[in-house]
């Protein structure tokens, strides 16, 4: 027990939790080509038109989320990772909207070309999502059971019976370990931690292919965290479920990802099996960003300033980060990395790198 | 209910009791600090009827001793507190042969009748069109036509009255304009007299309902874009959840709890809140004779319909509390 606690505390750890972490992950294909893709992102871009410019907010991304993985997206606040999954799960709230590129599920369906009737029936079904704010994404006037009814009997076809609905109901209880009573409260008897992981439950009913968790353990305390963590990982390894994971808590990251994609200004800059991000990350930004997570041991300086250095609706040529990169180069001025393989399962848009291939 | 217990209810009346008995006092003052008293007042109607009045000062004596005006103020009130909760008002000091408690019968039925229905009906219409409004899934068209129906919102109601009146009993000849029943037709339970009834509320409610749609639909609207801002709406398109099912369960059903509560004092105040309505109608409710009570200085009938009317919204509001846990499960009776 107590070695539990000290692992969720002590999250900024890394290398005490990188042995830790890997150990009890299942191993990742060396290669990565048998693994089933369950949904492959293509040039996705998302804007936000303003009278003057478009804001650029997810720009010509492209990656792939395989079978039963976690993959990792990480980058600061507003680097575009909640956008890309609120356009995954086609949540953009107007103006923002996609303005180019596919999601491909499963090989066949296009999300993005998808409307009305059709969009609503692969919702939930394919495409789950954990809230944010897991206390403010109940209805509040909605008992859980009905909440969590109303998505499977949407749903599913013949409709179930009510016994049915609620015997699936408590199995999913089970399996992300609430209490049978949970059943029949209201969101505002739950604690923080029983509302997530009843967002859990409910994302889950439905067994989809790819589970959205937008931050789910901000605003939990470490402990809760941990608890909620372990339930991402439950779910996973149980159901074979794959998940995006956005965050920016890296103990976290480190704890549960498999892989880790890395946003900055609305680029990805760098793809890797997560200890590789964390032990070599190749993008000069990936570097700062791991050096910036605060350890329990000892106080170092902040290197990278906060914030973006450029007009989101006037990016510059060349680079992303050439303004705030200690190692640019006369091309970064000029000429746009693009994401590519330079090693085995490790991408990354850097020119420094432009040798290797 | 969540809550509910004898304590809760013998405190919650207690409040309820504590309303009237302040309401009653309030109702007792005020007249009397009025300028005027009801039997000069009396005499000179009289005097303007028929001329000179004899004996008046005797008269002036005989009145106010009937009417126990002339008993000091306490006694007067101990004796109105009594009568009141006994529905013993007395007698009308301007219609003296009727009784406050019979003419207060005669009347407030119509207004319950017409503004309460009206009430109603301006409630469902204008969150209605105020929950439309602000729903992203409403087709463009009705969209922009819903704004139209609010433009008499910023009319007084009487105005809108007299506008009616003009466009659909003098011009057009389609309604009747005044009273509530014409007098050929027998009072009863038969469809004649029944569509006459409606057929002469129509106008006023038209006015009540068209004026009030405005104030709902505006506050929905706001509450409805509030929920909409909230991450169980976004929750609810996840999950794939047909369009009326997220308007109604997750949009509606969170946006009306205010409103709820707006109703219950609407309701309660209506008799006060139209007068001038009942007056352009001539409607034969209780607001046209709370109208007269205060010309006359009639004390006695003032306070009893002040009485009905206090005791009305005390008894809206009481519902209204104990029944909010139902509508709302985050409000529970109990104390924590």
């Amino acid at each position: 027990m107590s070695e539990e606690l000290n692992q969720g505390l002590g999250t900024a750890n890394r290398a005490g939790n990188r042995e830790q972490t890997a150990a009890e992950r299942p191993p990742v294909s060396p290669n990565g080509l048998d693994k089933e893709v369950v949904l492959a992102i293509r040039n996705l871009s998302v804007v936000y038109p303003t009278r003057e410019a478009s804001i650029v907010a997810v720009n010509d991304v492209s990656f792939n989320i395989f079978k039963g993985e976690l993959l990792g997206l990480i980058g600061e606040s507003g680097c575009g990772k909640t956008t890309t999954a609120m356009a995954i799960l086609r949540l953009l709230q107007p103006p923002g909207m996609i303005a180019g590129g596919e999601i491909i599920l499963a090989g066949k369906t296009d999300l993005v070309k998808l409307e009305g009737a059709q969009l609503q029936a692969v919702r939930w079904r394919d495409v789950a999502l954990i809230p944010q704010g897991a206390m403010n994404s109940l209805n509040p006037v909605m008992r859980v059971h009905e909440q969590i009814g109303d998505a499977i009997d949407a749903h599913v076809t013949p409709r179930m019976s009510r016994d049915e609905i609620k015997q699936r109901i408590l199995t999913l209880f089970g399996l992300v370990g609430l209490p049978a009573r949970t059943f029949d409260l209201y969101p505002h008897e739950l604690s923080g931690g029983m509302k997530q992981r009843v967002c859990i439950a409910m994302a889950i009913a439905l067994n989809p292919a790819l589970v959205v968790a937008d931050e789910p353990t901000s605003a939990l305390d470490v402990i809760v965290q941990r608890i909620v963590a372990q339930n991402l990982l439950d779910i996973k390894n149980r159901l074979g479920v794959s998940i995006l994971l956005i965050g920016h808590d890296m103990g976290l990251m480190a704890q549960l990802a498999d892989r880790m994609a890395v946003m900055y200004a609305g680029n990805m800059v760098e793809i890797a099996p997560a200890r590789t991000i964390l032990t070599e990350p190749l993008h000069p930004y990936t570097q700062l960003l791991i050096e910036a997570v605060p350890t329990i041991k000892t106080r170092k300086p902040l290197k990278l300033t906060e914030g973006l250095t450029h007009d989101l609706r006037y990016p510059p040529p060349g680079c992303i980060f050439q303004s705030r990169c200690p190692l640019v180069m006369e091309v970064c001025r000029r000429v746009r990395p693009p994401l590519k393989e330079t090693k085995p399962q490790h991408q990354v848009a850097c020119h420094l790198y432009d040798a290797l291939q | 209910m969540r809550g509910l217990t004898g304590k809760y209810l013998l405190k919650r009346f207690g409040m309820f009791v504590l309303t009237i008995w302040l309401g009653m006092t309030i109702i007792f003052i005020i007249p009397r600090l009025a300028v005027g008293d009801p039997t000069s007042a009396l005499l000179g109607r009289l005097m303007s009827k028929g001329g000179n009045v004899e004996n008046s000062a005797e008269l002036i004596a005989r009145w106010k001793d009937r009417f126990g005006l002339d008993q000091p103020l306490h006694i007067q009130y101990v004796r109105y507190l009594y009568n009141t909760i006994t529905f013993n008002q007395g007698y009308s000091l301007s219609a003296f042969p009727a009784t406050v408690d019979d003419l207060i019968q005669r009347t407030l039925p119509w207004t319950i009748g017409l503004l309460v229905v009206a009430t109603l009906i301006s409630f469902v219409l204008g969150n209605a069109i105020g929950a439309l409004m602000a729903w992203r899934g409403t087709p463009r068209p009705v969209k922009s036509l819903l704004p139209f129906s609010l433009v008499f919102t910023s009319i007084p109601a009487f105005m809108l009255g007299i506008l009616l009146i003009w466009v659909f009993s003098l011009t057009l000849n389609l309604l009747p304009y005044a009273g509530g029943f014409d007098r050929k037709v027998s009072p009863g339970w038969n469809p004649e007299f029944i569509l006459n009834v409606a057929r002469h509320a129509i106008l006023p409610a038209l006015a009540v309902v068209l004026v009030r749609m405005g104030s709902w639909a505006l506050g929905m609207r706001g509450m409805m874009i509030t929920a909409d801002g909230e991450d169980y709406m976004v929750m609810a398109q996840a999950k794939g959840l047909s369009s009326g099912r997220r308007f109604w369960k997750y949009g509606v059903r969170n946006a009306i709890l205010p409103q709820v509560t707006a109703l219950g004092v609407a309701i309660g105040s209506i008799a006060g809140g139209f007068i001038i309505v009942e007056q352009i109608f001539s409607y034969p409710g209780i607001g046209s004779q709370l109208f007269r009570a205060i010309q006359d200085n009639d004390y006695t009938l003032l306070q009893g319909i002040v009485f009905y009317i206090i005791v009305g919204v005390a008894i809206a509001v009481l519902i209204l509390d104990l029944t909010y846990p139902l509508i709302d499960p985050r409000i529970s009776l109990k104390k924590n």
